[in-house]
């Protein structure tokens, strides 16, 4: 076991710090700093800045794009990116369905989808739940039924993060309903922008922002070379991709970043004569979540350590989600308990009513209350965790 | 990084579990913890001679040469059979402070012999009124002659009953809360003037409450230089409280993985209680609290090395802060999953609770750790 640094990591460190003030734009240096609302047109600016340089995809396989570094050094990276605050990236490409082409795709697919996800070209989004499939996802709907060359989808998907600014969805697709819900679904990549018949409507979340929205299929023809993995086998591809999603939807990076701005905020908010960070009690609650999220990171730590030796994620991943988002709320809980009344504005609130690093904070403290619900509401992780790992009995 | 264990780890692991499992079950603990002494000096022997109690020595003070890494993985395995012998005391603290501050001639006296399991040592610094500030202390060392007279109280000093060295922390100069000039002298359990009242503890083991009149010790019983103890007694509390750590581990797994098995077996309504998806719950939960637990008590035992008190100080207290809170999550739940049965003497569970609850207590508990953590340099440095 080790965990000390070479003089080489830590001059990678400066590098990837020094390389980070160059290379990010002014006005997104300055929303970094705050509560950090990136649009989307900010986060794909970013990406593309990370692209030019080649470190896009730090987690790839390096004859596919990634940057052939070690655990380690991508752990750095990583670190350096968020104390910067840069944009966190569309996960649904690089982070999901990158890396499932990857390990079950045809050689045609990689070669079709891998280096426009990494370029940022083709924006991807996800179609898992329905109306009436949430944490019962396997009883989804939606029906792909073959006629020539084509998948012909008819049904709704909800729950398409950012759809809105996708340019392909992958879905779950009912192919066949006779035998055991799982075993009658396909993995399917539809054309968002050039497909017939397909419709995206945003949901206005409480964030006050469009995150989420629904998705329509009427009569939409997909090739069925867009396939990924056998027809009626989507069930095992949908697994294999939640086991890549689960080692980042923890949202260890976000938390560190809303924890020091609440430590921000308590810097810069007076109370009587001196600063609410001199408040011992609100110091002890800002210790103990990033006490809390340290006990977290060593989880991860090991998860990509593991990964880094060949192992399969083990079963300690499955509670970086469950953790993480708990952890995740409490951050900008945080936050919004250090502005006191500030916490009542809102993103169009006027900068000399509110300070322009703040104005995004209570649309986050918000929108995160969907981070225990999606990926798994946290209901789901704790039945897995029952199920698959302590091998509790079934009522 | 790596968080593997390398093979030489991982043979010293399976060998402290076979130990545990043949030769010191819960069961050899139940009949210790009716005797005087508590533990077993034949078995201390014995881990000499494995080489459990030298682990984490230097070669040339007869050690092995290995990390504390190594000395937390043996203590794990030993917490899972609630292990009595005193390595936290003895190798952990007492050891600890010889093997850096000491002399060779001091090292020879006091840490050889028990390296060899010949003897036993102690370490005496926490006072009535100390809590768990290090610095405080009332106990006052005078120069006598060419040497020194100490008089004071010491409260909690763990294998104090039984050790045969007790070091003890004592003032050469300043005020009852001064961080300058607390000294650490050696002293011999049967010097004329020190009482030892023999303390049974919740968890069955024993500690000692000492009384010190006008105890004489020789000039060459003076560990390190004079007045500057502190920062040596500070690194051997935070290993301390990463041995607690270590040791909690194997008593939380132990907990956990009893718990597990007890929700599959017992029925009720007709079906396995563990069907019930409350319980599940419960038991995810729990899952993620040990997996929390054993990551920062990795961290903590490879931050044990760390000079850098700041740095080590942060993972330490990460670790006890996970050790008292999710390590409670999972005993208190042990023992409402047991029911009933849980509260009797007769099952294990409360046993490891029991013991639970004095690691959790010792080289500070939750809210000494946290008030710690926030006053560090690094909480205020970055954004």
């Amino acid at each position: 076991m080790d965990m000390t640094y070479t003089p080489e990591q830590i001059a990678f460190r400066r590098e990837v710090r020094a390389w980070i003030q160059r290379a990010m734009p002014e006005h997104i240096r300055r929303k970094a700093q705050g509560a950090g609302h990136f649009e989307h047109s900010e986060i794909m600016e970013w990406h593309k800045i990370l692209y030019a340089q080649g470190w896009i995809a730090p987690h790839w396989p390096e004859e596919v794009g990634g940057t052939g570094w070690d655990i380690t050094q991508r752990h750095i990276f990583g670190e350096e990116i968020v104390r910067a605050g840069c944009p966190t990236l569309s996960p649904f490409g690089l982070g999901m369905v990158g890396p499932l082409l990857i390990q079950f795709g045809t050689p045609d697919q990689k070669q079709r989808f891998l280096p426009k996800i990494l370029s940022g070209e083709e924006v991807w989004c996800q179609g898992y739940s329905e109306p009436n499939a949430g944490s019962d996802l396997a009883s989804l709907q939606l029906r792909a039924d073959k006629d020539g060359d084509d998948y012909v989808l008819n049904g709704q998907k909800t729950w398409t993060t950012y759809a809105q600014y996708a340019d392909w969805i992958f879905v779950l697709a009912r192919t066949d309903a006779s035998g055991k819900k799982q075993e009658g679904i396909t993995f399917i990549l539809a054309d968002l922008r050039n497909t017939q018949g397909i419709t995206v409507k945003p949901f206005l979340t409480t964030g006050g922002t469009y995150a989420f929205s629904e998705t329509w299929f009427q009569n939409a023809r997909v090739p069925q070379r867009n396939r990924v993995g056998p027809e009626n086998g989507g069930w095992a591809m949908a697994k294999a991709l939640l086991g890549h999603e689960r080692t980042l939807i923890g949202g260890i990076a976000e938390s560190k970043r809303m924890l020091g701005l609440a430590k921000r905020i308590a810097r810069e908010t007076p109370v009587g004569k001196g600063w609410l960070i001199e408040d011992a009690f609100f110091r002890q609650r800002i210790a103990r979540l990033e006490m809390r999220l340290r006990a977290l990171e060593m989880v991860q730590l090991r998860t990509l350590s593991a990964a880094q030796l060949g192992r399969a994620p083990g079963p300690e991943s499955s509670i970086l989600k469950l953790v993480g988002t708990e952890i995740q709320q409490e951050s900008s809980e945080l936050c919004m308990d250090a502005m006191g009344h500030d916490a009542m504005g809102w993103l169009d609130s006027p900068a000399e009513a509110l300070p322009e690093r703040e104005q995004a904070v209570a649309s986050e403290f918000n929108y995160l209350r969907a981070a225990t619900i999606y990926g798994g509401s946290n209901e789901i992780q704790r039945n897995i965790v029952a199920k698959q790992i302590l091998r509790l009995p079934t009522a | 990084m790596n968080f593997d264990l390398s093979e030489e780890q991982q043979i010293l692991v399976e060998s402290i579990a076979k130990f545990v499992k043949n030769d010191s079950p819960v069961e050899r603990f139940r009949k210790l913890r009716e005797t005087e002494r508590g533990w077993d000096p034949a078995i201390w022997a014995r881990m000499a001679e494995f080489g459990w109690l030298g682990a984490a020595f230097p070669e040339e003070q007869g050690g092995f040469g290995g990390r504390f890494v190594d000395l937390a993985l043996i203590l794990e395995q030993l917490g899972r059979g609630l292990v009595p012998e005193p390595l936290i005391p003895s190798v952990v603290l007492a050891g600890g402070l010889v093997s850096k501050l000491g002399s060779e001639a001091q090292r020879e006296e006091l840490l050889a012999p028990m390296l060899e399991g010949r003897t036993s040592l102690a370490l005496a610094y926490a006072e009535r009124q100390s809590r768990y500030a290090l610095a405080d202390c009332k106990t006052r060392a005078e120069r006598s002659g060419t040497g020194w007279s100490i008089s004071g109280e010491k409260t909690w000093v763990l294998n104090g009953h039984a050790a045969e060295h007790i070091l003890v922390v004592a003032r050469t100069a300043g005020d009852q809360l001064d961080h300058d000039g607390l000294s650490l002298f050696a002293v011999d359990a049967d010097a004329p003037g020190l009482e030892r009242l023999h303390v049974p503890g919740m968890d069955g083991q024993r500690s000692a409450l000492l009384r010190l009149r006008e105890v004489r010790v020789a000039a060459e019983r003076l560990l390190g230089a004079e007045g500057s103890a502190l920062p040596a007694l500070a690194w051997a509390i935070d290993r301390g409280a990463a041995a607690a750590c270590a040791e909690g581990q194997g008593a939380i797994e132990e907990l956990f993985e009893r718990s597990v098995a007890y929700l599959k077996q017992r029925v009720q309504f007709g079906v396995p209680i563990g069907s019930f998806q409350a319980l599940q719950h419960r038991a995810a939960d729990m899952y993620a609290e040990t997996e929390l637990c054993r990551g920062t008590m990795i961290l903590a035992a490879i931050q044990a090395d760390q000079d850098d008190a700041d740095a080590r100080a942060a993972e330490i207290s990460a670790a006890k802060l996970q050790l008292a809170r999710g390590g409670w999550f999972v005993q208190e739940n042990a023992i409402q999953l047991l029911g009933g049965i849980g509260v009797t003497d007769e099952q294990d569970e409360g046993l490891f609770f029991k013991r639970l609850r004095v690691l959790q207590g010792l080289f500070g508990d939750a809210d000494w750790h946290v008030a710690r953590y926030q006053a560090l340099r690094h909480f205020d440095a970055g954004e």
